[in-house]
């Protein structure tokens, strides 16, 4: 053959990336992707136990229910159901929301008060795209919703995030933080928090800090984006109020979702928020997708005539508790004493922190070996930490696979911490450190400051360098 | 035309890039009118290979598995000629500490390095001899895992103090790693393809990372985040000698059809260093063959037309 350009390509295919890269958007360069999503790709093989997804458990909805409400909405809406909807959604599904705000405590919220979204994920874009210029201030929680992330940065948003404790995101620390930033001439479009059982850190905001955070925000007429798709799978402990009936909804944008109480599949969300931001967020949403699903909207207004979404919930809520608790024991059993984790009481995720010599997107792939999968914790920082820490999933698979997959986790992390030991000549030989320990006490939660990573980091800063990239 | 099975995905930790490499060839398969079955290959692997009896079986896979020699071996077994390196030489190029001790005994300038398996840590008490390592190599040293096609686990460490936790990572991946002398300079990749004179190195592609200070996996793979720039900017005699040693590197190791020498040209002394060859190097958008071969006037199509002609040779010539 000879060097030449043989035949030409007869048709561009999308594979063909690197045609199209001089067109892309300065922001796409800025998008989040990396080694992590490669790695994150092979844990949804069918030989990994996956205790790195946020899914809930869906086999748990009965079949029956799908079918007769499917057929309920063909009977009753079927040419309603296949067409367009209004872009801020139907009414029958508003007074659905109405309905599970009043159970999360939230009352007097009128349906024109409500933009019904594609998900609460929407909801995140649609307040970026309302709000943030390039280069604008988002305060978010350290770690945060890891899925928060790709919209932020599409937005070129610069984030900013605050320590947590097991109380929540240390309010503290967040007034000196907006009090550095205003020193700087930049004032912050708005907070982002998960205050009940935070994703992914399982930690809960107390209601002093609750009252703080809404204080700070009409004091200083900042916005607080509250994402709450938890806060009805409670387990244990007393429900807290949220932070929209403490403010009466002046400066708090709720976001709530039907992802985790009833179906992930039907996409469907809602942001109640002050009307001028709704009104601009409404018209965000008509450039997006015009209106979110008809057809789930009846499936969903259908599902609560029927009257029996609350026994689900509770359903729901008990298969989560138990599974929780399998976890937590399993951690308890398997983890060295050298890790420390969370223990929430309610939602799908526990954090856990390893020993700072341990990288977890390094550890990932040991777990992969052994067939088991979480979500590194860089996965939840924008700024490189959580190195050490990962995320664990207790509802989206069931007591023997959450058993087995912390059994596995507990042996590569015995492993890794044996080796350092080894290395370091500071830890128990290897050989020992391999036969499983009695089981250690439970972390003592009053000790366990299991989140001050900004601290733990410092200290690894101070004493060593970086050890190279992720 | 021919019907060519093309190998892609698996288990490895390159499953990704792998994936986007095996899409890339079947487009350009399709264009040259080849009758293209993709296989993800997975369990079923053998069972597909028979029922599709291929007359050649494009290998693009990256990393376990498929970059070391197994699939090579099973499709030798099936009788399947198959594309780039037969399984000896995909066994030396993906063991680093192999084709280190390889390039060493032949006078291929390589970074100085020392080499152990996890035993050696656990039963022989090798991290009593640490410190002479330290102090032979000198910081900062590079750890990385013996057998990570990709630069996943690839470690620095600046201080004594990092040692153990880079070594930690660097296990993750496999039982067998490297400390390895860092070269700072300039990173260069020497593509190697078999052309109708034998084997021939293509314009040199230099990696410029644009953010961070290493060239790692994720700027290695996603657009914008390296700069490329090929042919290199370098003194002739460098570039000679940098498509030299690529070309002894490829028949030291024993390659075929096609291969990816990596290089560092050291700032301080501008001398070459061959970190490592690599047997069945990226085909995607960002990857630097494809690129290489198109500043050297083969274009995509042309060059994995020629990468399939040559499986069918090679068999033959190793039967």
């Amino acid at each position: 053959m000879t060097i030449d350009d043989g035949p030409r390509a007869q048709r561009s295919t999308s594979r063909d990336l690197e045609r199209y890269a001089a067109l892309f958007a300065q922001r796409t360069k800025v998008m989040k992707s990396s080694a992590m999503r490669d790695l994150m790709a092979i844990t949804e093989r069918d030989d990994v136990i996956s205790l790195a997804g946020g899914l809930p458990d869906t086999s748990t909805f009965p079949p029956e229910s799908y079918a007769s409400l499917m057929q309920r909405v063909a009977a009753d809406s079927c040419a309603r159901a296949l067409q367009y909807g209004p872009t801020e959604g139907l009414e029958i599904v508003k007074r659905c929301i109405v309905e599970v705000m009043a159970e999360e405590g939230i009352g007097g919220i009128a349906t024109d008060e409500i933009l019904v979204t594609t998900g609460g994920q929407q909801v995140i874009d649609l307040v970026c795209k309302t709000l943030i210029d390039p280069g604008d201030v988002i305060v978010a929680e350290a770690p945060t919703y890891p899925g928060a992330v790709p919209a932020f940065c599409a937005y070129e948003a610069d984030v900013v995030q605050i320590g947590m404790d097991r109380d929540g995101m240390r309010v503290d620390e967040l007034e000196e933080t907006l009090d550095r930033l205003e020193a700087e001439g930049r004032r912050p479009k708005f907070i982002y928090t998960i205050p009940n059982f935070q994703n992914p850190a399982g930690v809960t905001l107390s209601l002093p800090r609750r009252e703080r955070l809404v204080q700070i925000a009409n004091e200083r007429e900042l916005l607080v984006l509250e994402d709450n798709p938890y806060g009805l799978l409670r387990y244990s402990g007393e429900p807290v109020p949220t932070l929209r009936s403490l403010d009466g909804g002046e400066f708090v944008i709720y976001l709530g979702t039907f992802s985790k109480i009833l179906s992930p599949g039907i996409r469907l969300g809602w942001a109640v928020a002050p009307r001028p931001v709704l009104a601009k967020m409404n018209i965000g949403k008509q450039a997006a997708d015009l209106c979110s699903s008809s057809m789930t909207q009846h499936f969903v207004a259908a599902y609560f005539e029927a009257g029996r979404w609350q026994d689900y919930l509770r359903s729901l809520a008990e298969i989560y508790r138990r599974r929780r608790d399998v976890m937590l024991d399993a951690l308890a059993e398997h983890l060295p004493r050298e890790a420390e984790w969370t223990r929430p009481e309610g939602g799908l995720f526990v954090w856990a922190t390893l020993p700072d010599y341990i990288d977890t997107t390094d550890l990932l792939a040991r777990a992969l070996d052994e067939h088991v999968a979480f979500v590194p914790g860089r996965a939840a920082f924008l700024d490189g930490r959580g190195g050490s820490s990962l995320r664990l999933n207790f509802s989206g698979v069931g007591e023997d696979d959450i058993r087995e997959g912390v059994r596995r986790i507990g042996k590569v992390v015995r492993e890794q911490v044996g080796l350092y030991g080894t290395l370091t000549g500071s830890g128990p030989p290897a050989a020992a450190a391999a036969t499983p320990e009695p089981a250690p006490a439970p972390p003592d939660p009053e000790l366990a400051e299991v989140l001050e990573l900004p601290d733990r980091e410092q200290r690894r800063r101070g004493s060593a360098g970086e050890a190279g990239p992720a | 035309m021919s019907r060519v099975a093309v190998l892609k995905g698996g288990r490895s930790l390159e499953r990704q890039v792998s994936l986007r490499s095996g899409a890339r060839v079947e487009d350009a398969l399709e264009r040259l009118g080849h009758d293209v079955v993709p296989i993800d290959v997975g369990g079923d692997l053998v069972a597909r290979l028979r029922e599709t009896a291929p007359d050649v079986a494009f290998v693009a896979l990256h990393g376990r598995d498929g970059e070391d020699g197994t699939v090579q071996e099973l499709l030798e077994l099936l009788d399947i000629p198959y594309t780039a390196s037969g399984v000896s030489a995909c066994i030396r190029c993906m063991d680093k500490v192999l084709a280190k001790h390889a390039m060493q005994d032949a006078g291929i300038p390589t970074p100085a390095f020392h080499a152990f398996n996890e035993t050696a840590f656990k039963e022989l008490g090798a991290a009593g001899a640490l410190p002479e390592i330290e102090a032979r190599l000198e910081f900062p040293i590079v750890v990385k895992p013996a057998g990570q096609g990709s630069a996943l686990g690839i470690k620095f460490a600046r201080t004594a103090a990092d040692v153990p936790t880079a070594l930690v990572a660097a296990f993750s991946y496999d039982r067998k790693v490297l400390l390895e002398r860092h070269v700072h300079g300039r990173d260069l990749a020497v593509s190697v393809v078999d052309l109708e004179d034998g084997p021939s190195a293509l314009p040199i592609v230099e990696a410029v990372p644009r953010e961070e200070d290493f060239y790692d996996f994720e700027s290695r793979y996603e657009i914008g985040r390296s700069e490329f720039v090929c042919p290199a900017d370098l003194d002739d005699a460098v570039a000679a000698r940098a498509a030299e040693l690529a070309l002894s590197v490829y028949r030291l190791l024993g390659c075929a059809g096609f291969a990816r020498v990596d290089l560092m040209l050291e700032a301080a002394t501008g001398e070459l260093f061959v970190l490592e060859a690599n047997a069945i190097p990226g085909l995607t958008e960002t990857s630097l063959l494809p690129q290489a071969a198109d500043a050297a006037g083969i274009g995509f199509d042309a060059l994995i037309a020629r990468i399939v002609e040559l499986a069918g040779t090679r068999a033959t010539a190793g039967a």
